[in-house]
């Protein structure tokens, strides 16, 4: 007979390795190419801690809190890092009014949203991995993950008002990173049916 | 009157229903007048969107093997 320490951990290869497409899914997006080095910190501590999870229909979120602070203990010293991605506070220029002043789809009548579509999920993580740290997790905690400013605050155990200034930061370098992508990989040129 | 660039810093919390009710006011005043920030408006909105549909990336199978390596000798200590 299986003794209770063997049950605990053949629950925990059960429970884990059902997580696990998503839980690289989102390490992916918060930590780029370092995505399988922050899961296999995840599962070691998920292992080590997991006698405290009582409630298995608990694990998605308590897996994704392990995630997220495996994560930040990777991004650690940037989070820390003064600002370096420039980025002008008081202009208004914003990636709209970009495309409305270079009109990159001359042919098209829906300009933005073309523009928009041209962007595959690849593209969109692409443009991501550009962004630091500080900027990109908040992105994805809240605009992909649909997690509230003040939980993410929490998980991240930083106060709001950062939170809430990285995520205004991070949007702008977002676009501000959406336009440069467009222009180095000839999306919107592809679009046209126009060769480089 | 909020100008352009008030607006334009307000404009994702504007669309995600998170200003205080007078700035929200200040916003619709600009907005009834402004066809740019309307655009704004709207152009954030299908950025969000984008953002939110936007699928994760897939496991990639080596990876799951390696996971899954991971996982039998993390068990096997």
């Amino acid at each position: 007979m299986d003794t209770m320490q063997d049950q605990t951990i053949t629950a925990f290869g059960v429970i884990a390795r059902e997580q696990l497409p998503w839980l690289y899914s989102l390490a992916r997006r918060l930590a780029g190419d370092r995505a399988e080095d922050v899961v296999q910190d995840c599962l070691l501590r998920a292992f080590k801690g997991f006698p405290q999870l009582r409630d298995p229909q608990a694990a998605p979120a308590w897996f994704r809190q392990i995630l997220i602070n495996c994560a930040n203990d990777h991004h650690r010293k940037r989070l820390r890092a003064p600002d370096e991605q420039p980025l002008d506070e008081t202009s208004d220029q914003t990636l709209f009014r970009r495309i409305v002043d270079e009109d990159p789809l001359p042919y098209s009548d829906s300009v933005h949203l073309d523009f928009l579509h041209s962007f595959t999920d690849d593209h969109v993580w692409a443009v991501l991995d550009r962004l630091d740290p500080k900027y990109r997790v908040p992105l994805v905690l809240v605009h992909m993950e649909g997690i509230s400013t003040a939980d993410v605050s929490r998980m991240l155990g930083i106060p709001l008002n950062t939170v809430l200034s990285w995520l205004h930061r991070g949007r702008r370098l977002f676009e501000t990173e959406m336009w440069n992508y467009a222009e180095e990989h000839d999306l919107v040129c592809q679009e046209q049916g126009v060769t480089s | 009157m909020i100008d352009c660039t008030s607006a334009v810093r307000r404009l994702w919390n504007f669309i995600e229903l998170d200003l205080p009710e007078a700035e929200r006011d200040e916003m619709d005043k600009h907005l009834a007048f402004c066809r740019r920030c309307c655009g704004e408006v709207e152009f954030a909105e299908e950025l969000r969107v984008l953002l939110k549909d936007s699928a994760g990336p897939e496991l990639p199978p080596d990876a799951a093997v390696r996971l899954g390596e991971f996982i039998d000798s993390i068990e096997g200590e």
